[in-house]
C-alpha cells in the first residue's frame, strides 16, 4: 500500500495499482520504478537514436510478454498462440496500410490490425473454452494453430496469393512496410528512432499499468481463482468460460498491438513469426522473468533479447541451444522466475538474518545437489540427515 | 519400377503387387486405398510414442518430434557409418532413443510430475537443444539411405510405404500386448491408476515411470527409424510429425491404444482425402478442424464416444 501523505486522488490511483496479485506494492518499489522509467526514457539521449531504435523492438516484444503473463501467469492457460495473434496483426497491418497507402492508411490499419488479432483470439478462444478444451489441450491446440499458420503463410509465394495490391510473398513475406505513422495526409506524425522508442515505451507503460489495475481488481481475483482451481471458482458462481474467453481475447489484442509495432519496426512481415522457435520465445521470456509477475515478464524479455542479440552476432548457431538451456534450467531450478526469486530471497533474508539465512541456503543447496546426483544413480552417502529446509515464501 | 535390388527384396513387392492386382481386378479402388493406408500409417506412427507417454503418465513430451528425429539419425548413421544392415540399424535407432528417454525421465521429467505445463515447457526446451545440437554436430542434413523394395509393381507407390502400414499395425498390436498381457504392463497400469496403492503392493513405481517413458521414447525412435529410409534426414525433421501427432492426441482422448487407433483411422482417412484433392496444407487444416469439431462435440475425444457406445450397448443387453 502507498503510505499516507499523498494527495487523495493519487492515493486512489495507487490503491487500484496495488494489491496482492502484483509484486512490488511498496513505496520503495514505486520509487525504484520511477527511477527506472526515467533511465529508460533517457536511454535514447545517452545511447543515440540508432540504439534506441534497436531497443524499441524489445519493448514491442514486452507487449507480447505481457499478454502471455496475463493469460498464462495469472489465468493459468498456457497459450503457444500469442505469436499467432502477434503475426496476424502484423500481416493485417501490412496488407491494409500498403493497400490504402499514406499516413491515413496507416492510421486506419492500426485499429483494423488489432481488431483482426482480437477477433482471431475470440474465435479460437470461443471454440476452445466453450468446447471444454482444458489444460494441455489448450497448449497443444494453440501450438497446432500457430504451426498451421506458418505452413499456410509459407506457401503463399504465388501471385494468386495477393490481397489488393499486396502479395503475401510466401517465405519472403511482405517487405516495404513503412515506419509507424499516425494522422492524415499533410498533418501526420511519422515515428522512427528515438521517437518510435518513446512511443513504444509509453504504450508498454500504459499496458503495464493497465494490466496491474486489471489483475488487482475483482476481475483479477477471478483470474487467479481460475488458475488455482477452475472448478471451485465455477462453484462460487463465476462464469469461468466467459472469463477465460475475455482474458484470452484481451491478451490476443495486446499481442496484436505488439505485432503492429513489430511490423513497423522491421518494415517487413514473414512467416517466421509463426515458427516453432518464435512460438517458444515468449514462453522463455515469461518463464525467466517470472510468469506471475507482469514486470518480470517484461524484464525477462529484455534480458533474453539482449542475450539473443549478443549470440546472433557472436555465436549464432548456439542461440537456440542457449534459449533451450535457459528454459530448462529456469523451470527446474527457479520455477517462479527471476523477479519473484529476488523477492523471495529478500523476504527470506529479512526474516532470518544474513548469517542464519546463508547457513540454511547452504544446506538447501547441498540437499538439492544430493538428490540430483542420486537421481542419476550416483550414490552419495549421507553422514547425517540434514534438516529439511525449504525456501520460505511470503 | 523395381530394378537393381536383390531377389529377396523383390519378393515382398511382388507379393503385394499380386494381392493388389487381384483386388483391383474385382473393382476395389486400390490407388485411393494405398493413399489412405499411407496416411493412416503415418498418423499412427507419428502419434504412438506421444500417446503412450501422455496416456500412461499424463506428461506431454514436446520433444516428441526430436525423439523421432533422433531415431532417424541413429538409424541413418548406423547404416552410413557402421554399415550395419537396415533392420539392425532400425532396432538400434529405437533402442538408442529409448535409452535416451530413460535418462531424460530420470534426470528431468521425474522432478515435474504434477506440474504438467512445466514438464511441457522443459521438454520443449530439450527439443530446441536437440534440434540445434544435431545441426551443430552433424550439419544441415545427412545422406539419405534410400528406400528399399522399390515400387509396387503396376503402381507408382513405394512398396516400403505399404509395409509401413503393416508396421503401424504391428506396433499397435505389440503395445497392446505389452500393456495388457505382461506383468510389466499390469504393474505399469496399476501405477498409473493409483501410484500409492501400487507402491504398497510392492510395485516399484519409480521404475514403472522410467520404463513407460522409455517405451514411449523408443516408439518415437522406432517411428523415426521406420521413416528414415524415405524421409529427408534433417535436424528439423521432427517438426513434420508434430501437427499430426498432437492432433491425434487431442482427438483420440484418454485411452491410449484405442484412441490412437480410432483417431489414426479417422484422421488418416480425412488427411488422405483432403491432401489428395487440395494439397498438404489443406490436409493439415482439415485435421485441425476435425480435431476442433471432435473436441467441441466429444470432450473426452473418440475414446469417450467409444465408451459411451459400449455403455449404451451394455444397457440394452
Amino acid at each position: 500500500m502507498i503510505d499516507a501523505g499523498l494527495p487523495p486522488r493519487l492515493e486512489r490511483i495507487g490503491n487500484k495499482l496495488n494489491g496482492p496479485n502484483t509484486l512490488g506494492n511498496s513505496r520503495a518499489f514505486w520509487l525504484a520504478f520511477a527511477v527506472g522509467m526515467v533511465v529508460m526514457a533517457a536511454y535514447p539521449l545517452i545511447r543515440g537514436s540508432y540504439a534506441a531504435g534497436q531497443f524499441s523492438l524489445f519493448l514491442a516484444y514486452g507487449l507480447l510478454a505481457l499478454s502471455l503473463s496475463l493469460i498464462w501467469g495469472y489465468t493459468g492457460i498456457l497459450s503457444f498462440g500469442q505469436v499467432a495473434f502477434f503475426g496476424i496483426a502484423g500481416y493485417t497491418y501490412a496488407i491494409v496500410s500498403l493497400n490504402l497507402g499514406g499516413p491515413l492508411g496507416q492510421t486506419v490499419a492500426l485499429p483494423v490490425a488489432v481488431a483482426a488479432a482480437t477477433l482471431s483470439a475470440f474465435v479460437l478462444g470461443y471454440f476452445m473454452f466453450y468446447g471444454g478444451v482444458q489444460d494441455v489441450y489448450v497448449a497443444i491446440l494453440t501450438l497446432v494453430v500457430t504451426l498451421v499458420l506458418e505452413t499456410f503463410m509459407a506457401q503463399t509465394a504465388g501471385s494468386e496469393w495477393s490481397i489488393g495490391t499486396v502479395a503475401l510473398g510466401g517465405f519472403n513475406g511482405i517487405p516495404g512496410i513503412r515506419n509507424f505513422a499516425l494522422g492524415v495526409e499533410g498533418a501526420s506524425l511519422t515515428l522512427s528512432g528515438s521517437g518510435f522508442y518513446w512511443f513504444v515505451l509509453g504504450v508498454l507503460l500504459l499496458a503495464y499499468l493497465g494490466a496491474r489495475v486489471l489483475v488487482n481488481s475483482k476481475y483479477g481475483y477471478a483470474l487467479v481463482a481460475i488458475r488455482e482451481d477452475a472448478e471451485r471458482t465455477a462453484m462460487l458462481g463465476y462464469n469461468v468460460k466467459k472469463v477465460k474467453l475475455a482474458v484470452f481475447t484481451l491478451s490476443g489484442a495486446l499481442a496484436g498491438f505488439g505485432g503492429v509495432l513489430y511490423a513497423t519496426w522491421g518494415n517487413y512481415m514473414d512467416p517466421s513469426v509463426f515458427s516453432l522457435v518464435f512460438a517458444t520465445i515468449p514462453i522463455v521470456w515469461v518463464t525467466l522473468g517470472g510468469r506471475e509477475s507482469l514486470l518480470g515478464a517484461i524484464v525477462g524479455t529484455i534480458i533474453i533479447e539482449r542475450l539473443r542479440l549478443w549470440f546472433s552476432v557472436n555465436a549464432s548457431e548456439f542461440a537456440i541451444v542457449f534459449v533451450g538451456v535457459i528454459l530448462m534450467t529456469t523451470v527446474l531450478l527457479l520455477p517462479r522466475g527471476i523477479l519473484p526469486g529476488i523477492r523471495d530471497t529478500y523476504v527470506f533474508f529479512s526474516e532470518h538474518g544474513v548469517r542464519e539465512g546463508l547457513e540454511r541456503g547452504r544446506v538447501t543447496v547441498q540437499t538439492r545437489i544430493r538428490t540430483l546426483l542420486q537421481s542419476v544413480g550416483v550414490d552419495v552417502s549421507e553422514p547425517e540427515t540434514p534438516p529439511s529446509s525449504e525456501v520460505v515464501r511470503e | 519400377m523395381t530394378s537393381g535390388f536383390g531377389a529377396t527384396s523383390m519378393l515382398t513387392p511382388l507379393i503385394i503387387g499380386d494381392v493388389l492386382g487381384a483386388l483391383d481386378s474385382i473393382g476395389v479402388p486400390v490407388g485411393q486405398l494405398l493413399q489412405m493406408a499411407d496416411s493412416i500409417a503415418f498418423i499412427i506412427l507419428a502419434a504412438i510414442g506421444l500417446t503412450v507417454i501422455f496416456g500412461m503418465m499424463g506428461v506431454i513430451n514436446l520433444a516428441h518430434g526430436e525423439f523421432i528425429m533422433m531415431g532417424a539419425y541413429i538409424t541413418t548413421l548406423s547404416v552410413n557409418v557402421l554399415a550395419v544392415p537396415l533392420p539392425v540399424a532400425m532396432i538400434l535407432g529405437a533402442l538408442g532413443t529409448a535409452a535416451f528417454g530413460a535418462i531424460v525421465e530420470r534426470t528431468i521429467v521425474r522432478r515435474l510430475y504434477g506440474r504438467l505445463l512445466d514438464s511441457m515447457i522443459v521438454t520443449f526446451g530439450l527439443g530446441l537443444i536437440l534440434t540445434q545440437g544435431t545441426r551443430i554436430i552433424f550439419g544441415n542434413s545427412l545422406q539419405s539411405i534410400g528406400t528399399p523394395f522399390g515400387n509396387v509393381p503396376g503402381y507408382t507407390y513405394s512398396a516400403y510405404r505399404v509395409l509401413l502400414l503393416l508396421a503401424a499395425v504391428a506396433v499397435l498390436g505389440g503395445a497392446y500386448l505389452v500393456f495388457t498381457r505382461t506383468e510389466f504392463g499390469i504393474k505399469a497400469r496399476a501405477t498409473i491408476q493409483d501410484a500409492e496403492t501400487a507402491r504398497s503392493m510392492g510395485v516399484d513405481t519409480d521404475r514403472m515411470y522410467t520404463v513407460t517413458f522409455a517405451i514411449g521414447s523408443g516408439l518415437a525412435g522406432l517411428t523415426g527409424a521406420l521413416y528414415a529410409p524415405s524421409a529427408t534426414i534433417v535436424p528439423g525433421m521432427g517438426q513434420s510429425f508434430l501437427v499430426e501427432s498432437f492432433v491425434t492426441v487431442v482427438t483420440g482422448g484418454s485411452t491410449v491404444l484405442l484412441g490412437t487407433t480410432l483417431a489414426g483411422g479417422v484422421l488418416g482417412t480425412i488427411d488422405a482425402i483432403f491432401s489428395n484433392l487440395y494439397g498438404n496444407f489443406i490436409g493439415q487444416i482439415a485435421l485441425l478442424i476435425t480435431a476442433i469439431i471432435v473436441i467441441r462435440l466429444l470432450p473426452d475425444g473418440l475414446t469417450g464416444l467409444a465408451h459411451t457406445v459400449r455403455d449404451k450397448l451394455g444397457e440394452r443387453q
